[in-house]
C-alpha cells in the first residue's frame, strides 16, 4: 500500500555557525549584534528533516513537500537561493523574527496556523517534520507545540530513521540516552517527527530543481504574512557570553613519551 | 503562591534514574526559597510505589501516581495524558522535570495542552525577589541567558548532570493514584524495543570521567604520505578500553562514513560533538587529531578540564579552547598512553 503523503517541514534560518556571535540588548529584548548582517544558513537539523522529506516523497508517488519557514523575509530569500536548489518543495513563508530569543509557544502558534491554512490539507496523509532542536533557541519545544495545536499525538523526537512498512505503518528510530535508539511502530499518518541527523547526505545543488522551486518561492516570499512574536510574559535578566576563555598552555617540544606520561597522570588524577 | 510539582517517570525496573534526583534537588531548593510554596511529586510508570518509597524522605508533602502497563513505555500520547492528569490533580503552577529523552519528547506538548509555557535544557534554577528565574543556553551553547516568566503553568526541564542529586532517603510514601482514560487514539504507536550497539561496540558512555574526541586527522595522510586507518582504529579502541572513556568525534570524521570512504566503523552521528551534535557532560576531555573549530568546540561547553593533541600549533584549541595543547603526533602519543595504561 503506497500512501501519497503531505509532508510539511518546519524549518527556519540561523546564523552561519562559523560566525562570531555577540548578544546585545535591544528595545524588544536580547538580540545578536549585527543580526541582519550575519550570513545565514538553513537550520541544520531542519535541513536534515527537509532532505528526509524529499527522499520519502520521491519513494511514495504522489507525495508532496512543503517548507514552512518563519524568518525575516529578506534573509529567507537569501537562504532560499541555495536551499531551493537542493530538493523540490513548496515554500510557505512567514515574515518575522527567527531569533533564538523568541518564545517557542508563539513561534509554534504561527507555524501551526500556517500549516492549517495550506489549501487541500488532508490530515489522514499528513506528516509534519522539523528539526528536533533549532541551532538558535535550541529548545526542542516548538515542534511538540505545533503538533498539539494540530491535534497530532503520535510524536517522535531525535528521529534518525523512518521506514514505511508495506502495510502503511511507520517504523521510527529515535535517539535516547547512551547512544541508543528506541524503535517504535506507528499505525500511519498523521504523525509528527522531529529529526536529528537522519541518514542522508546533503543533496548537491541542482539548478533545474532550483528553477522549478523558484516559481513558487518568490510569490510565497512576496505574500509572506507579517508575524509578530511579542514575547508575552517572558523577560530576560541577562544574556551573556561565557566568561572563561582558557589560558591555553601550548606544549611544543616534548617527546611523545613525556606527553604520554603527563596525559596518563592527568587521566588518573 | 507556587505549587511546585516534580514530574518523573520510572525506569523499566521501577527505579528512579539520577536525573530525577537532580530535578528533585533543584525543585526542593526552589521550594525552600519560596515562602508558602508547596512541593509535590508525580510519578509515572508501570508501578511507582518502589520509586516513591525510594525518595520518601524528600521535602515533598504529597505523591501522585499514574500506573499501568500503558505507562511503562516511552510514548508521546500516553505520557502526555498521564502528565496532564497528574498536573491537574496536583493543581501545580510550576513543574520541574528531568530532561530525559522521554520527558524532552513530551513536556513542551504538555505545556501547550495546559496553556502554559515550557523551558528546556535548563542548567540553573534560582529565586530572586520572590521570582523564579532559570538559566539556559542559546545558539548551541554559545551564550547563556537568565529569564523569568509570568505565565503559569511553567514547565522547567532540567538538563541531566546540571544539578547535584538530592540525598533524600527512603521510607514509606503514600501515593495517590490518578486515573487516566486512554482511548485507542492514544495507542496508535507501539514501542517495539531498543536498538543498541553490541556491548563491546558501545562507545558512548555518559557516565565516563573522560570524553575522548577523535578528529578527521586520524584518517588523513601522515608524515610518510600514507593514511593509517587500521592503526588509528586499533589505537582509538585500545584507548577507550583502557581509559574507559566515552567516544566523541568531530563532524568531519563522522561525515566521512556517509561518503563511502574507508573510515572508522564504530563511529556514527551519535558520537558527533558540537553545533549539530551532542553537548555531553564529563569531568575531562581529550581531543585528538581535531582542529578545534568553533562549531565543534561549542559541544565542549560542559566539559571540565580540556586537553588536545594536534600537529597544528595554530589550531582552535590553542586559542583559549583547551587548558593544554600538545603539539605532537597523536599516533605516537596515544600508542604510548595505551602502553602505560595497560601496564597499570
Ligand atoms: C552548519 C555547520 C555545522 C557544523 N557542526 C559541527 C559539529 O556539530 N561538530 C563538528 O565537529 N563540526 C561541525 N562543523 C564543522 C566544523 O566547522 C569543522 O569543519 C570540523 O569540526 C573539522 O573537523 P576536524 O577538526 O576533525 O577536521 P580538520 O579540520 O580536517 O582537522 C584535522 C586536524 O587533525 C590534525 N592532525 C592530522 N594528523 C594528526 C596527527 N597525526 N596527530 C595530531 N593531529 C593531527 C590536523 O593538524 C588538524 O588540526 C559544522 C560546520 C557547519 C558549517
Amino acid at each position: 500500500m503506497s500512501t501519497a503523503y503531505q509532508i510539511v517541514v518546519c524549518g527556519s534560518i540561523v546564523p552561519d555557525p562559523l560566525q562570531t556571535l555577540e548578544p546585545i540588548a535591544s528595545p524588544t529584548g536580547p538580540a545578536l549584534k549585527n543580526e541582519m548582517m550575519l550570513p545565514a544558513v538553513l537550520d541544520p537539523w531542519a535541513g536534515h528533516a527537509l532532505y528526509e522529506a524529499a527522499n520519502l516523497a520521491k519513494n511514495q508517488p504522489g507525495s508532496k513537500v512543503w517548507l514552512v519557514s518563519l524568518g525575516p523575509k529578506a534573509k529567507l530569500q537569501q537562504v532560499m537561493m541555495t536551499v531551493a536548489q537542493k530538493v523540490p518543495f513548496e515554500l510557505v513563508a512567514l515574515d518575522g523574527s527567527a531569533s533564538g530569543f523568541t518564545d517557542a509557544t508563539e513561534t509554534a502558534a504561527a507555524l501551526a496556523d500556517a500549516i492549517a491554512a495550506i489549501p487541500g490539507l488532508d490530515k489522514s496523509r499528513l506528516l509534519v517534520f522539523g528539526g528536533w532542536e533549532s541551532a538558535s533557541r535550541g529548545a526542542g519545544a516548538t515542534m511538540q507545540m505545533v503538533g498539539e495545536r494540530l491535534g497530532l499525538v503520535d510524536q517522535f523526537q531525535g528521529v534518525d530513521q523512518l521506514t514505511v512498512n508495506a502495510d502503511g505503518s511507520l517504523e521510527i528510530l529515535e535517539r535516547i540516552e547512551g547512544g541508543k535508539h528506541q524503535v517504535s511502530k506507528c499505525a500511519g499518518a498523521p504523525a509528527l517527527l522531529g529529526w536529528a541527523t537522519g541518514n542522508l547526505p546533503e543533496p548537491r545543488n541542482n539548478p533545474q530543481v532550483g528553477m522549478v522551486n523558484m516559481r513558487t518561492v518568490m510569490p510565497a516570499l512576496q505574500k509572506a504574512k507579517p508575524t509578530k512574536l511579542a514575547g508575552e510574559g517572558l523577560s530576560f535578566a541577562s544574556v551573556a557570553l561565557p566568561k572563561q576563555l582558557r589560558e591555553t598552555q601550548i606544549v611544543k617540544d616534548k617527546s611523545p613519551d613525556d606527553i604520554a606520561k603527563e596525559i596518563v597522570e592527568w587521566i588518573k588524577k | 503562591m507556587e505549587t511546585i510539582l516534580v514530574l518523573a517517570h520510572t525506569e523499566t525496573d521501577g527505579s528512579l534514574a539520577k536525573p530525577v534526583r537532580e530535578a528533585l534537588h533543584a525543585a526542593a531548593a526552589l521550594h525552600k526559597s519560596l515562602a508558602g510554596s508547596k512541593l509535590l511529586v508525580g510519578l509515572i510508570g508501570e508501578d511507582v510505589q518502589a520509586a516513591a518509597n525510594s525518595i520518601a524522605a524528600s521535602p515533598a508533602t504529597k505523591y501522585f501516581g499514574v500506573t499501568g502497563a500503558d505507562f511503562s513505555v516511552s510514548r508521546y500520547a500516553t505520557d502526555a495524558a498521564a502528565a496532564e492528569a497528574i498536573f491537574k490533580a496536583a493543581q501545580a503552577t510550576v513543574v520541574v522535570a528531568p530532561a530525559t529523552s522521554r520527558w524532552a519528547r513530551v513536556l513542551p506538548g504538555v505545556a501547550q495542552r495546559l496553556g502554559g509555557r515550557a523551558d528546556t535544557h535548563v542548567t540553573g534554577v534560582a529565586v530572586a525577589d520572590g521570582k523564579i528565574s532559570v538559566n539556559r543556553w542559546y545558539y548551541r551553547q554559545r551564550m547563556e541567558g537568565v529569564l523569568t516568566r509570568t505565565q503559569r503553568p511553567w514547565i522547567i526541564g532540567v538538563d541531566p548532570g546540571s544539578h547535584t542529586p538530592c540525598e533524600c532517603g527512603a521510607g514509606a510514601a503514600s501515593v495517590e493514584m490518578v486515573p487516566v482514560n486512554l482511548t485507542e487514539a492514544n495507542k496508535r504507536t507501539t514501542v517495539v524495543g531498543i536498538r543498541e550497539p553490541k556491548a563491546d561496540a558501545q562507545t558512548i558512555r555518559p557516565d565516563a570521567e573522560l570524553l575522548f574526541v577523535t578528529g578527521a586527522g586520524w584518517t588523513k595522510k601522515q608524515a610518510d604520505g600514507q593514511t593509517h586507518v587500521p592503526e588509528a582504529e586499533k589505537l582509538i579502541l585500545g584507548f577507550l578500553k583502557q581509559a574507559r572513556a566515552s567516544l566523541g568525534s568531530s563532524k568531519s570524521l563522522v561525515d566521512l562514513g556517509g561518503e563511502g570512504q574507508a573510515v572508522l566503523p564504530f563511529l556514527s552521528h551519535l558520537n558527533q560533538i558540537g553545533q549539530t551534535g551532542a553537548t555531553p557532560r564529563h569531568a575531562k576531555g581529550l581531543s585528538t587529531c581535531c582542529h578545534g573549530e568553533e562549531p565543534h568546540t561549542v559541544g565542549w561547553r560542559f566539559i571540565g578540564e580540556r586537553r588536545a593533541i594536534s600537529l597544528d600549533p595554530n589550531c582552535g584549541w590553542a586559542r583559549g579552547k583547551a587548558d593544554v595543547l600538545y603539539v605532537a603526533d597523536a599516533f605516537a602519543v596515544v600508542a604510548k598512553v595505551n602502553e602505560l595504561l595497560a601496564a597499570g
